[in-house]
This record gives structure tokens, sequence and C-alpha cells, in this order.
């Protein structure tokens, strides 16, 4: 049998590295669904999960492949699924459930050039937006954008991590390209990952309200087969779990479903700052687009203009507060991702009128070069 | 930490001055009365349900009960069980994920014929060829009723429907046809009117290793009979009167028409490894 | 528990009985305990729940054996029948009606 965590160093594919951090931050559910160029995930977690005691499933199609993680989720599994666009796109409705029900899983999305099929083998970063809000109705989710297979393997243990604590569904927004680099992954000793498990019910089983607020707004979660006798739906519930259609209802579990993201966004927001202190230009990035930026950032600097990069780690709930804090002594903002202009919104939308941004963008199907984002800056400022 | 096993129902009916209804310590009695209409029969393949649960004889706490959407749908949300009210179509992926990640859960989808069989149609085949250890109880009344009526894909070919005003040029499912061709290993077909049998089939199905399947036949009253000039207590009498009981059937002979009888009873059960079976032995090995 | 013909040995078996238990307020009036109660021991009253709906009521006090059909048809947990365990009554069948039985025996 081979042990849980791989620990040592590993010349593994980002695919690969997400798939080994799944398994030592303790996922023993994944549902599958192969797509290009996600499929890896699948297929290391499919040799991987049966020694750990854990299951692995492929399913008839995306759908069922989220379905069945939550169905998992509730049996007290930690799991997992893992796709690209076209699946993402298919899972959206259950991606619903999920937050409503706050069923903890994680979602991978690596990410390839669309719309449509699009370019199945090429990667892109066209569906940021979707993970915010491609499920019907308001909701708050987490998402998390590794730069490289080493955070392919951290940050799944982070998701899982943010997942349990929040009781959330949390999307690895990945793309075709950090998926399928491989590079040096090191994996540490069990013993130095932290993993943490969804709060847990105590007390009289038979006064258990399922949806009864702790401490940070999350409820503790039962386990079926406990005896709490839980009843967990879609539909608009009270603390009890029981359907009610009511206004006041409404506003009371989605004060809280948003409340429980919006007020813990220090503890949620991870980002990383290079150059910063000093800087007039402000490159933010995500993702293998955080790799252009961090050279890009090197170069300006050769040419002595001080740019710095802002790397979003969590992409959602967005860092607005550090946005807004830049704006107010910074030159401009350049936003550096594949596509068309997703996060550039956001950080347009938080810089205000107060200094001016900017978008490199691409149509999807290769990384974006240093080159274009230095003959912009140059361009504009 | 154990608690005492349920008593089967013979027993567990004390003689008091003001006896419960046997039912009661498995229904979510704060939630009665429940949405089904005067004349559903949904209430009695529930009520169904919850005596074969409850004469297994099983701890309460191995069972799960999942629901999709639509009327049938809402068996989730009545029974005290660990139970789950999941998006439309996607009851048997969500039973899925609990049974193979605790096997040692008795996992019941408790939905109607729209949600199983035309937008959870690809699920059902899929489990079904898979022998997925799951019971999956399918009331077919012929029609999407929550939403007021419109057709379904069991709704007979001619009937009246809100969206096909003029009679329903498709023709139904051939349920346990379809069942039987995906790899079910146990099916079965009843009506709401024969609760004994079903009772027991459930039972039956309850304790199978591997897909069981058993599509009743209910009305509603609303939504169906209504529409189609049909009197509700005319069509359960129809149940009782032109049905006939033929176990092993020939499955392509269970199409269902009234006027030549509708074949009802089991038409399968075989022994077959389930997946969490196999993975358990995989893992061991 | 329509005979085609009276058993021969109808007299001397003991028969369960039943007691029925009616929750008004929980009937629908659906009347299909009514329509396949075997022994027809049901039949709407006039009253009406609080629902607005006429419960059945019980109209052959003696009647019930015990068997639990109306307990398993009711969609609603409305009725439900428990053994009687008080005095053992004469057998349904040799205390049917001179009607019910020319009929049995038809």
């Amino acid at each position: 049998m081979e042990p849980k965590v791989l620990t040592g160093e590993h010349f593994i594919n980002g695919d690969e590295a997400c798939a080994e951090g799944a398994i030592a931050a303790g996922c023993t559910f994944f549902g599958a669904y192969p797509i290009t160029p996600a499929t890896e995930v699948a297929e290391r977690m499919a040799e991987r999960l049966p020694d750990q005691g854990g299951t692995f499933i492929q399913m008839e199609d995306e759908i069922a492949a989220i379905t069945s993680i939550l169905g998992a989720a509730w049996t007290g599994a930690k799991s997992m699924t893992a796709t690209s666009g076209p699946g993402f796109s298919l899972m959206m409705e259950t991606v619903g459930l999920a937050v409503v029900t706050e069923t903890p899983c994680v979602v991978v999305n690596v990410q390839r050039g669309g719309p449509s099929t699009g370019l199945p083998t090429m990667g892109a970063q066209g569906d940021m937006m979707q993970a915010r809000w491609g499920s019907h109705g308001d909701y708050e989710i987490i998402a998390i954008a590794p730069s490289s297979p080493q955070e392919m393997f951290d940050l799944t243990i982070e998701a899982f991590n943010l997942s349990e604590k929040y009781r959330v569904p949390v999307f690895i927004m990945s793309d075709e390209v950090v998926g399928h680099m491989s590079e040096k992954v090191v994996i540490p000793k069990a013993s130095k990952i932290k993993t943490v498990s969804r709060p847990r019910p105590s007390g009289r089983k038979d006064r258990f309200k399922p949806y009864q607020p702790g401490p940070n707004g999350v409820p503790p979660m039962a386990t079926i087969g406990e005896g709490y006798n839980v009843h967990v739906t879609g539909l608009t519930h009270d603390e009890q779990g029981y359907p009610v259609m009511s206004v006041d209802t409404q506003k009371e579990m989605m004060t809280r479903l948003i409340g429980k993201i919006r007020n813990n966004l220090d503890d949620i927001i991870r980002t990383e700052s290079y150059l910063l202190d000093d800087a007039d230009i402000v490159i933010v990035s995500y993702g293998v687009s955080a790799r252009t930026s961090y050279t890009a950032v090197e170069q300006l600097r050769g040419m002595g203009i001080r740019a710095g990069l802002f790397r979003l780690i969590t992409v959602w709930p967005f860092p607005e507060k550090q946005i807004r804090e830049l704006a107010t002594r910074v030159k401009g903002f350049v936003t550096v991702e594949i596509n068309m202009g997703q996060i550039c919104r956001e950080v347009e939308r938080c810089a205000g009128s107060k200094v001016p941004s900017y978008l490199v963008g691409h149509t999807g199907g290769t990384v974006i070069t240093p080159d274009a984002v230095i003959q912009l800056i140059k361009e504009v400022f | 930490m154990a608690i005492a096993k349920r008593q089967p129902k013979s027993t567990s009916a004390p003689l008091s001055p003001d006896p419960k209804h046997p039912l009661e310590d498995l229904i979510r009695m704060e939630r009665i009365p429940h949405i089904w209409c005067p004349g559903c029969g949904v209430g009695t393949v529930f009520s169904a349900c919850l005596s074969a649960i409850q004469q297994t004889g099983i701890d309460y706490r191995k069972f799960s009960m999942v629901s999709g959407i639509g009327c049938s749908g809402r068996g989730a949300g009545y029974v005290r069980l660990d139970s789950f009210h999941t998006t439309h179509g996607r009851a048997i992926p969500f039973a899925t994920g609990i049974k193979m990640a605790d096997p040692s859960l008795n996992v019941i989808v408790f939905s109607g014929d729209g949600d199983l069989f035309a937008i959870g149609g690809n699920h059902f085949i899929h489990a079904a060829r898979r022998n997925m250890d799951i019971t999956v109880i399918c009331v077919n009344n012929f029609i999407y009723g929550m939403t007021g009526g419109q057709v379904a894909a069991t709704t007979p070919h001619m009937a009246k429907s809100s969206t096909t005003p003029f009679g329903n040029p498709d023709s139904p499912f051939n349920l346990p046809l379809l069942a039987i061709a995906s790899g079910a290993t146990y099916v079965a077909r009843w009506t709401m009117i024969h609760s004994r049998d079903l009772t027991l089939a459930f039972e039956e199905a309850i304790g199978h290793r591997g897909f069981s399947f058993i599509e009743v036949l209910s009305p509603c009253p609303i939504n169906y009979t209504r529409r189609n000039k049909i009197k509700t207590m005319d069509m359960v009498r129809q149940f009782h009167n032109n049905t006939i009981i033929k176990n092993h059937a020939n499955p392509s002979e269970l199409d269902i028409d009234f006027q030549k009888g509708v074949v009802l009873g089991k038409f399968m059960d075989i022994d077959k490894p389930t997946p969490d079976e196999i993975l358990a032995k995989l893992r061991n090995q | 528990m329509k005979y085609w013909r009276e058993p021969l040995d109808t007299g001397e078996i003991d028969v369960v009985r039943g007691k029925v238990y009616i929750i008004k307020d929980r009937c629908k009036g659906c009347g299909y305990c009514i329509e396949f109660c075997p022994r027809e021991v049901l039949a709407f009253s006039k009253e009406f729940n609080k629902k607005g709906y006429h419960p059945p009521m019980l109209v052959k006090s003696d009647g019930c054996l015990n068997c639990h059909y109306c307990e398993l048809l009711c969609p609603e947990f409305a009725i439900y029948t428990v053994a009687d365990e008080g005095e053992a009554g004469p057998n349904p069948v040799a205390s049917a009606t001179e009607n019910q039985k020319s009929r049995l025996k038809a």
C-alpha cells in the first residue's frame, strides 16, 4: 500500500499534484467524468484512492459526478470532482445545491479555451466569472487559482480546509497549462500538513437543528447514520432544514449563507505581493498568467519602470479591500488574464475613477507573453 | 452506542386509549399534512415504503432516503430519516454517492416518473447497469403533477396534458423493460391499490443486494384523471380490476394498456455482485 | 372476505377483531378506505373535518377484522386498526346480516 502522503520531491504535472493534494487533505471520495485537460486528476485518484480506503467512481456525466460527491459528503467523506469548461457548465445547477445545503466539496476546473467545445487541449482562464456566478440565484463561494504544480498540491489542501471550515463548495480554478506542466513538487511530511474537518454537532439528537449556525456563521454538520435524522433540501429552509416558502426565511437563510463568507474575508482571502511597496503600476494576475506577470515585472524593473505584482491566490471572494487600498497610492492597474476581461472588471470596479485600469487579455489557447504586458504598460503609462 | 432495533409493526401497536398511527415514528409529524392532493396515490406509496422499512427490522439509522423534484420528490421531506431532497433528476447519483461512500447504509430513492425517467433517465440506466445497491421507487402518475400536468415520458399515447392538449403524439416508456435492459437485478411493478404486495416488494427490494426498481402506478386526480375525464376512483378500480399478476412475465409485454390488462408482479430477481462489494474486495487484495 | 360460498367450518373459528381509529382532521376525503374495505365497515360521515372534508365513520362496529388494508391505503396516515383484545366476537361471516349471507351464498 502506498502511503497517504507521498512525502518527498516529485516531478509531476499539476493535475497529478492536485490529486496528491486531495489525498493528503483527507479526500476519500472522487466522482469523475473524463474531460481534457482534467482527466489526469481522475486517473491519479482512480489509482491512488482504493489503497487509502477511499472510493473512486466514474459517473455517467459531470452532473452525476458532482451530485455523487455531495451524497458522499453527507456520509462524512471529504469529496472532490475535477472537470473543465463543458463539464463545469453542466455542474452549475448542483453547485447551487451544494451552496444552499452547505455541503463541503471541492471542484477542480482545469480551464481550456471556450466557449462550447472550444480548445480542449489548450489553456485559458475564461471560466472565472462562471465560477462566481454560474449557478442561478445569489450566493457566495470560494475560488482559488494555483500558478504551479506545487500550488496545485498546496492549494488543493487549502481548498479542502476552507470547504470544510465554511461548508461551502470551493473551486480550484486551474488551467490547462498549469494542469499539464510538470515541475518539482515538494510534498511535506504528513505531520506537517494542516487539515481541517467540518464542525460536528454535539448534544441532544432530537433537538438538533441542522442549520443553526455556530460562532462563525457555519452550522455543525451531522453525518448520515448518526441518528440526527437531518432533512436536507435545495428549497429555501429554516434552521430545522424544513422548506419554508417565505420572504423572511429566504432573507434569513441567504443573509447567513452570504455572510459566512463576507464576514470572514480576512480568514479566507490569500494574495501575494511582489515589489508592490514602491510600485506605480500594479499588475493584477492569477494562475498561469501570474507567471507571465512575474517575468514582466522583473523586466520592467530592469527598464526602470516601477511595476509590482498583486497575485490573486483567492480569486473569489475578490480581495476588494486590498485593491481599493492600492488604488489610493498607485498610478494604475493592469490585469493580465487569458480571457477578454473578467477579473479586470472587478479591478476596475474597485479602483473606481481614481486610477486607470487596463487589460492584457487573450482569447485563449496560449499563455500571454511578458512582452505583451510590457508593451501595453509602455504605451499607456 | 447501540439503540434497540425497532420492533416489526405486528408487535409495535400498543393498545392504549389513544394509540398512535403505527407509522408515526417514521414520519416528521410536524410537517403533516403533506402537500399531496386529495386522492393522490403518492401518500399511499409512501406509507407502504415506511411500512416496509419498519418490517425489515433494520435500525432506522441505517436508512437514508433521497428524492428528486416533483410531487413524489417531496417524500424525503416527510420521512424521519436522514433524508435528501436534491435537484431535479439527480436523486440517483446523490444516492450513488451515499452508497459508495458508506456501503453499510440502505439507500432508498423515492421519486416520480418525470424526475427519474425524463430529466434523470441517464442516471437511472447507468445505476441499473452498475447494479448499484440502491432501491429506486418510482411513483408513476403518468404526468408532471407539480408543475400543472404537462406530458411526461410515461403519459399514455394520445392522453391529454396541458402541453399535449390534442393528445400525446408520443409513446410512453415501458419502465420494467427499460430497467431490465439496463441491468437492474430486481424489477417489479405494482399499483398503489396493491399496497400489501407493494409493501412486501419494497421490503424485498430493500433486502435485495443490487439495483432494485419498483414502478408503482398511481393516480394524479388533479392533473391527469380530471383532464382526461376519468374519475379518479374509476382509475383506482382499474388498478384493481384490469390488472394481471404475472411474475416473470415477458418484459416486452409490460406496456401499460388497461384495455388488455396491465401486468403486475416481480419480473426480475437475480444475484449479481455490486460495485461496493467489488471495490471492497479490490481494497483487500 | 367476500366468499363465493361460506366455508364449512365458519361457525367454529374465532376470528381476530380489529378496532378502527380514525384521525378525522387528517382526512382529505379520498374515500379509498371506504371503497376498498373488504368488510365494508366504513362510510362517509355527514360531518366536516377542519379541512372541510367528510371523514369516514365506522358503520359496522363489529365488522373490522384488523386486516390493516385501510391503514395501508390511506394516503394521509388518518386511519389505522389495532387488534381488539376484548371479547372475541362471533365469527363475522356467521353473524353477517341475512342480506349479506344471501349474497355470500349466491
